[in-house]
């Protein structure tokens, strides 16, 4: 299997398919029928025909980032929705869509195509019950192994008691070497461990010193964010649940995807007032996040409580001042609405400038600070540079994306190759660092920290000048939405970790019939046992350090 | 002893030591650096008369280790509690330790799910007596906005007692610390929380009560494992 992005020859530019018909023709027969998603087109095909499918489209269209892998249970079938789109061009979108019949859901699985495919088809299968052939490790993912029935597929009677067992684990490598081989031991960590960040559990197998084997095994938190959505209304209700996807801070990234989705899908404007309100909140959270992300690291790495981690905590606590000042949370902010945001900016408002100007001034000094502190460190450096390496082509297999992915080189920031909100109105920088490893990813945080201060800068700058009765902050939105039956859409903005993508199928009523959340902590997760294979123990848990995951994010 | 005799020199060494500390620290011109709050209460004697139970709680209340324990969102603010700015080590409370062994404080941070219910009712257990449990945020109280949920434990005291509740999505670190300092003068004052029914407990495999879930699930769980078997119908 080949990963290498086919290249055109001799310079001369190729024109990929990229228009409905011409990836029809591409396809030719695979394709039974056609559909309209409102982000792109739908192609329907056999169950047993999705590798050639997905083959043919990565390597003759360029299609290289399967982003998203939805399923659901419909009256009459089951279907799998293969989103996919590209690392170069992120606005060529194509929708692969696997109906199977309702008695013997099975369809092939696109594993052998897309790695990332493992863990979405794992999940589909938990949680819908669609199987899926040809998959490596068919298991349930988020729930536990005794779990009875797939509590998103219809039918799912949540009042059935259910079991759950305390066992000790079992070394999965334990039968598997060679007879003089030596034996391979099983550390097991977590999920109560301080250096996971969160209820995450990673079985790991050393060999001597050496990782041979990690299996990190998720669903500690999951709380059934997708069902509390498809259970709510659009046009209030669901809003509050993005905060606590990704709870590090991140609020108004996550607001921001259900948004576009939502917004997108009920063609709805968002006035420009509005917009750069949501930018520069947005960036502040980015900050917020980064700034969490490289305390824990630094923690990580070596063991330091008092020094960087509070230092962070500082730079956190004044963020929050700001957030908390616009959105009047600390957290759990709830700002976005609809077609904009809920409440203009604080009164005074010269006040509430001076206060993110003071911010901002600071700002280069903390960030020197850091760079002294950490990346100037021999010992981080001799701890993190060439451990935990994601060479490129593995990344974009597994989908990862955001800082993970700019880590390993890949240029691909939601916010200027699929822009929304001011973003492409304003000055600033994607930033890419081509290391690939857990030194790489943290210098990308670092320095997107002071991209973003960049982007608040120019907000504050438009927002001081706005012109007081154009201070509009929210579109006319009807109380009660209710987007046509089977309009389906796939939107997804650059939260901090990455791609946070939303899929929502309308289904005539106010709520929606399906909702499902790609979360780029997921995908991202999935390439942990590639950095750290044949690695210590401890580059292990940097690698997981720098690959920044929030647990509410990976088990929804 | 000698003190009866009149002697020019004072050979008692101890009474020495004590008039002189008495003159520095509670006499006259006492110097006023000496004055910590135990001082202020008992004066310079060495000795405090006490009941030993009731010394032995105000022990408690004043050192607190707290488990590192981060389930969910209300734990980033739990970390915030810790950190500078709010700095919850003022209170005699603030050292995170890493092990369920040397923590006396469990703050229970965030919605508990029924895959993690288990493992963290064998963190609670393996924690020494007596201990103590904060539960933090809506979540631990109802299972907060998730509490329809098919996954979600309805609060934590479905599977562990708790003895403060600190409600907020999620509280403010100043709710937290209030919640700890309420449970620092709960335990001075010797109060212990009542005793609750928890509905999940861990139980092995066969002294279930046979019913179609446990035969369904006979040829995957041991009879000697340990398990935890949620009534769903039954939660608030
Ligand atoms: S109470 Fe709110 S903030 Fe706390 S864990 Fe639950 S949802 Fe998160």
């Amino acid at each position: 299997m080949s990963l290498e992005e086919p290249t055109p020859e001799d310079g001369a530019v190729e024109v990929l398919p990229t228009e409905g018909d011409e990836i029809a023709e591409l396809l030719g027969d695979l394709v039974v029928d056609r559909e309209e998603h409102v982000n792109a087109p739908g192609f329907v095909i056999r169950p047993d025909s999705v590798q050639e499918t997905l083959r043919r489209l990565r390597d003759e269209a360029g299609f290289d980032h399967l982003s998203c892998v939805t399923a659901e249970e419909r009256e009459d079938r089951y279907e799998s929705i293969y989103h996919l789109t590209s690392f170069d061009d992120r606005q060529r979108e194509v929708s692969v869509v696997v109906p199977t019949t309702k008695d013997d859901p099975v369809s092939e699985s696109a594993e052998p195509v897309f790695r990332t495919a493992d863990w979405h088809e794992r999940e589909a299968y938990d949680l819908i019950g669609i199987e899926y052939d040809d998959h490596p490790d068919l298991r349930r993912i988020l729930l536990p192994d005794t779990w009875q029935g797939h509590p998103l597929s219809q039918n799912y009677d949540q009042d059935r008691p259910q079991i759950v067992t305390l066992k000790e684990w079992e070394n999965p490598l334990a039968d598997d070497h060679r007879e003089d081989a030596g034996d391979t031991m099983y550390v097991n960590i977590g999920p109560h461990h301080p250096a996971t960040h969160g209820v995450l559990h990673v079985k790991t197998v050393l060999d001597g010193e050496q990782v041979a084997d990690v299996d990190p095994d998720i669903g500690y938190l999951h709380r059934c964010e997708e069902q509390m959505c498809q259970t709510k209304t659009y046009r209030h209700q669901i809003m509050p649940y993005p905060d606590r996807w990704d709870y590090a801070s991140s609020g108004l990234l996550n607001e921001w995807a259900y948004a576009r989705a939502a917004e997108d899908l009920n063609d709805i404007e968002v006035p420009e007032y509005a917009q750069i309100i949501r930018t520069m909140g947005a960036e502040f959270c980015r900050i917020a996040s980064h700034m969490l992300a490289v305390g824990t690291f630094a923690l990580d790495v070596y063991g330091d409580f008092t020094a960087i981690f509070m230092y962070a905590m500082r730079d956190r606590e004044k963020v929050q001042n700001v957030l908390e000042e616009l959105t009047g949370q600390r957290m759990m902010f709830n700002y976005f609405r609809l077609g904009g945001v809920v409440w203009d900016l604080p009164e005074p408002r010269e006040e509430f400038f001076e206060l993110i100007r003071d911010f901002l001034e600071d700002l280069p000094e903390a960030v020197e600070e850091y760079h002294d502190l950490i990346t100037g460190n021999e010992i981080l450096q001799s701890r993190t540079i060439d451990t935990g390496v994601l060479p490129p082509e593995v990344a974009k297999s597994y989908g990862a994306t955001g800082p993970v992915a700019r880590g390993s080189g890949i240029d691909y920031d939601l916010r200027r190759d699929d822009p929304y909100g001011y973003y492409d109105e304003l000055e600033w920088d994607v930033i890419t660092e081509d290391g690939c490893d857990n030194f790489s990813r943290l210098l990308v945080r670092l320095k997107e920290v002071e991209e973003s201060a960049k982007i608040i800068e120019q907000c504050v700058e438009l927002l001081e000048d706005w012109p007081e009765d154009e201070r509009n902050i929210q579109a006319n939105v009807p109380r009660t939405l209710r987007p046509e039956d089977d309009k389906e859409i796939y939107r997804a903005v650059e939260a901090a970790k990455g791609e946070l993508g939303i899929y929502i199928r309308a289904d005539g009523t106010e709520k929606p019939g399906r909702f499902k959340i790609r979360s780029p902590c997921f995908s991202n997760l999935q390439t942990l046992p590639e950095m750290s294979a044949g690695e210590y123990i401890p580059d292990m848990v940097a690698s997981l350090g720098s690959l920044d995951i929030v647990l509410g994010e990976v088990d929804r | 002893m000698s003190s009866e005799r009149d002697t020019p020199f004072v050979t008692d060494d101890t009474q020495v030591q004590t008039e002189t500390r008495d003159a520095r620290m509670t006499g006259a011109g006492a110097d006023n650096r000496f004055n910590s709050k135990l001082r202020e209460a008992f004066g310079s004697s060495p000795f405090i008369l006490t009941k030993f139970d009731q010394f032995m709680n105000w022990v408690r209340g004043s050192s607190m280790f707290m488990l590192q324990f981060g389930i969910a969102c209300c734990s980033i603010e739990m970390m915030h509690t810790y950190s500078v700015k709010h700095d919850l080590d003022r209170f005699a409370a603030g050292v995170p330790r890493a092990s369920p062994r040397q923590a006396d404080v469990i703050i229970v941070p965030g919605t508990i799910v029924s895959k993690f219910a288990p493992r963290m009712k064998r963190v609670y257990d393996q924690m020494p007596e007596p201990k103590f449990v904060v539960g933090m945020g809506s979540c631990t109280i109802s299972g907060g906005p998730f509490q329809e949920g098919y996954n979600v434990i309805k609060g934590a005291e479905e599977v562990i007692p708790v003895d403060i509740h600190v409600p907020g999505c999620p509280p403010r670190p100043e709710a937290l610390i209030y919640g700890v300092a309420k449970l620092q003068q709960r335990i001075a004052e010797g109060e212990s929380s009542p005793v609750t029914v928890k509905p999940y407990e861990l139980e092995q495999f066969d002294d279930l009560e046979q019913d179609e879930i446990v035969e369904q699930l006979a040829d995957q769980i041991d009879e000697d494992d340990l398990v935890m078997r949620y009534n769903w119908a039954d939660s608030p």
